[in-house]
């Protein structure tokens, strides 16, 4: 059964621990800028948005990697990034339109979520429940989803 | 029913794949102009820089990936289409009957009509073999001057420079760096920023003659300047590689002319990636986009098609990412603005830093930004699914920099507020 993250933004009070927690986990730093999940602060709405990789069926980074470096894990679903192949040409950032998958200059790469291999970290440390790791067929993650199909560009041609 | 694809490059690969997944009991010969496995000429580049070996640019990395799944490939050229009889004239002899074709042919560098172009040393920068004859000629101190400052020089510039070169290049006639993808400003920053990392960056006009001199290659510009150099490379430009289809009766412009199921104007014949001049999402019109996204969404829809099952293509989205020695710089869309639109502009010239908004009727229509990373997908996101940005335009227009949190925040159904 495949599992994903359940993101209740209502729940988040901007703690930034997921993004402590991920950066320690990837790269061995405290160091928000190096988290694989970003908490947006919606200031003027009073929000805050934890935000990361949904692991869309589009797979876009995926599919616009020239060198076979984005691969899917078949037992977790997860579209994973290979540091052995990336190059770093950036093109899978430009292509999410979700803004998912950053360059990171100091290693010449890509990162991206990879759901820590099934453990993932950032929900681990949040305190509030705004992260959780849940069967993927449990409610909530269809609306997750739901931003990935609006993304299609057959969808979009149609709007 | 026997799916035959012209060229081996992501448009191509990604039609044989889906054609196998698609249509499981039908043919399908892949047909690659040149030797070895398919790959990315987008890790040229990187091959030439070092970073990776010619492995690394192959399209698909496991051995035998092609024949494990069926497909059929094929190194020849094919060098007439006979659309009646469903039939492609080979270039090693022979033919080949197909039920559909897939045109997948890219494009290939033009060649400007400059005396000299011929002489040894001078390279373009384009396949696998042209990397191979640089890097033949490439040790550090080698002066190598590249003609051409678009996209394909810039990228080339950076690995030069990563194996030691001593690096001029020349803008033409226009005087700017990468003018087709990003504006002056955004050209302006890249072109300060090689200069102070030692690149010569020439703006006395388009070259006018090369000359063989004792101590190397001579270019004279039209100005009078002169450049003198080991090596030159050759970047001015790409064309649409369609010379074999003279007297098909395929109706072509820059590119083939598909429709909205990126069929030709000939029966059972598709075009696919850099050769295709199909639908562009923002302006409706056709146009060729040769970007890898484009090619592999060209791809998948195209052989859909084929296989019966009827996709309509939505439109692409032209964008485009730069290194140059750091700078790293993107473009999408309709940067250049749309008659009766608002710009947004945030300039920090002395950090290198630029970004250009353009707006048109509440949503983001197109973008350039320079020394920006971050969430930089999401401006792919705001354009193709033509979020309204409600109250975010007027927070947008304050401070442009916010675009990930409006991408978010609108996403999130906090757009009107």
């Amino acid at each position: 059964m495949q599992r994903a993250l359940l993101i209740l933004p209502e729940k988040c009070t901007g703690c930034r621990q997921c993004e402590m927690a991920c950066s320690f986990e990837k790269d061995r730093s405290f160091n928000p800028s190096k988290s694989r999940i970003r908490v947006f602060d919606i200031h003027s709405q009073a929000r805050f948005i934890p935000y990361t990789c949904t692991q869309c069926s589009q797979a876009w980074c995926l599919h616009a990697c020239p060198v076979d470096a984005i691969r899917v894990d078949l037992s977790l679903g997860t579209k994973v990034v290979h540091d052995s192949l990336c190059v770093g040409c950036k093109v899978c950032t430009i292509a999410c339109p979700f803004g998912t998958i950053n360059y990171n200059a100091d290693s010449g790469k890509v990162a991206k979520c990879d759901l820590c291999g099934g453990d993932p970290a950032c929900a681990k440390a949040c305190p509030t429940g705004a992260i959780t790791y849940v069967d993927a067929e449990q409610t909530g993650y269809g609306k997750m989803r739901h931003w990935a199909v609006k993304t299609d560009t057959q969808t979009a041609a149609q709007v | 029913m026997h799916h035959v694809i012209i060229g081996a490059g992501p448009a191509g690969v990604t039609a044989a794949e889906t054609l196998r997944r698609e249509a499981p009991a039908d043919n399908v010969t892949l047909i690659c102009g040149e030797p070895g496995p398919p790959y990315s000429r987008m890790a040229i580049p990187y091959a030439l820089a070092g970073k990776i070996g010619e492995d690394g640019t192959r399209l698909r990395q496991r051995d035998g990936h092609f024949e494990s799944l069926g497909i059929a490939v094929r190194h020849d050229r094919v060098t007439a289409i006979d659309a009646a009889a469903h039939r492609l004239t080979l270039a090693e002899g022979g033919s080949l009957a197909y039920d559909r074709l897939l045109i997948a042919t890219g494009s290939s560098p033009a060649r400007p009509s400059i005396p000299g172009l011929d002489l040894p040393g001078v390279h373009a920068c384009w396949t696998l073999e042209d990397m191979r004859k640089v890097t033949a000629q490439l040790r550090p101190g080698t002066r190598v001057l590249l003609l051409g400052a678009g996209f394909v020089s810039c990228i080339i510039l950076q690995s030069l420079v990563q194996r030691g070169a001593v690096v001029t290049v020349s803008c033409g006639s226009s005087g700017r760096m990468v003018r087709s993808m990003m504006d002056e400003t955004a050209g302006g920053l890249i072109m300060a920023w090689c200069r102070a990392k030692g690149v010569t960056v020439l703006t006395g006009g388009r070259p006018s003659a090369i000359t063989s001199a004792a101590s190397g290659l001579l270019t004279t510009l039209d100005s009078g300047l002169t450049a003198e150099s080991d090596l030159i490379i050759v970047g001015t430009g790409v064309k649409t590689n369609t010379g074999f289809l003279a007297g098909s009766g395929i109706e072509l412009d820059e590119g083939i002319l598909v429709d909205g199921w990126l069929q030709s104007s000939l029966p059972d014949i598709y075009a696919a990636g850099d050769v295709a001049q199909g639908l562009n999402l923002c302006t409706g019109a056709r146009e060729v986009h040769a970007i890898q996204p484009t090619a592999v969404e060209h791809g998948r829809v195209a052989a859909l098609n084929m296989a019966g099952k009827p996709t309509p293509f939505g439109g692409s989205l032209s964008m485009n990412t730069l290194d140059t020695l750091g700078l790293i710089s993107c473009s999408f869309g309709l940067w250049m603005g749309k008659e009766g639109g608002e710009q947004v502009r945030l300039l920090d010239a002395g950090r290198f830093r630029y970004l250009r908004l353009e707006l048109f009727d509440g949503r983001l229509v197109g973008a350039n930004t320079v020394g920006m990373t971050n969430e930089i997908g999401v401006i792919r996101g705001l354009i193709q699914t033509r979020i309204r940005l409600g109250g975010w335009l007027e927070r947008l227009k304050r401070d442009p920099s916010r675009l990930a949190e409006a991408y978010v925040a609108c996403a999130q159904g906090l757009a009107a507020e």
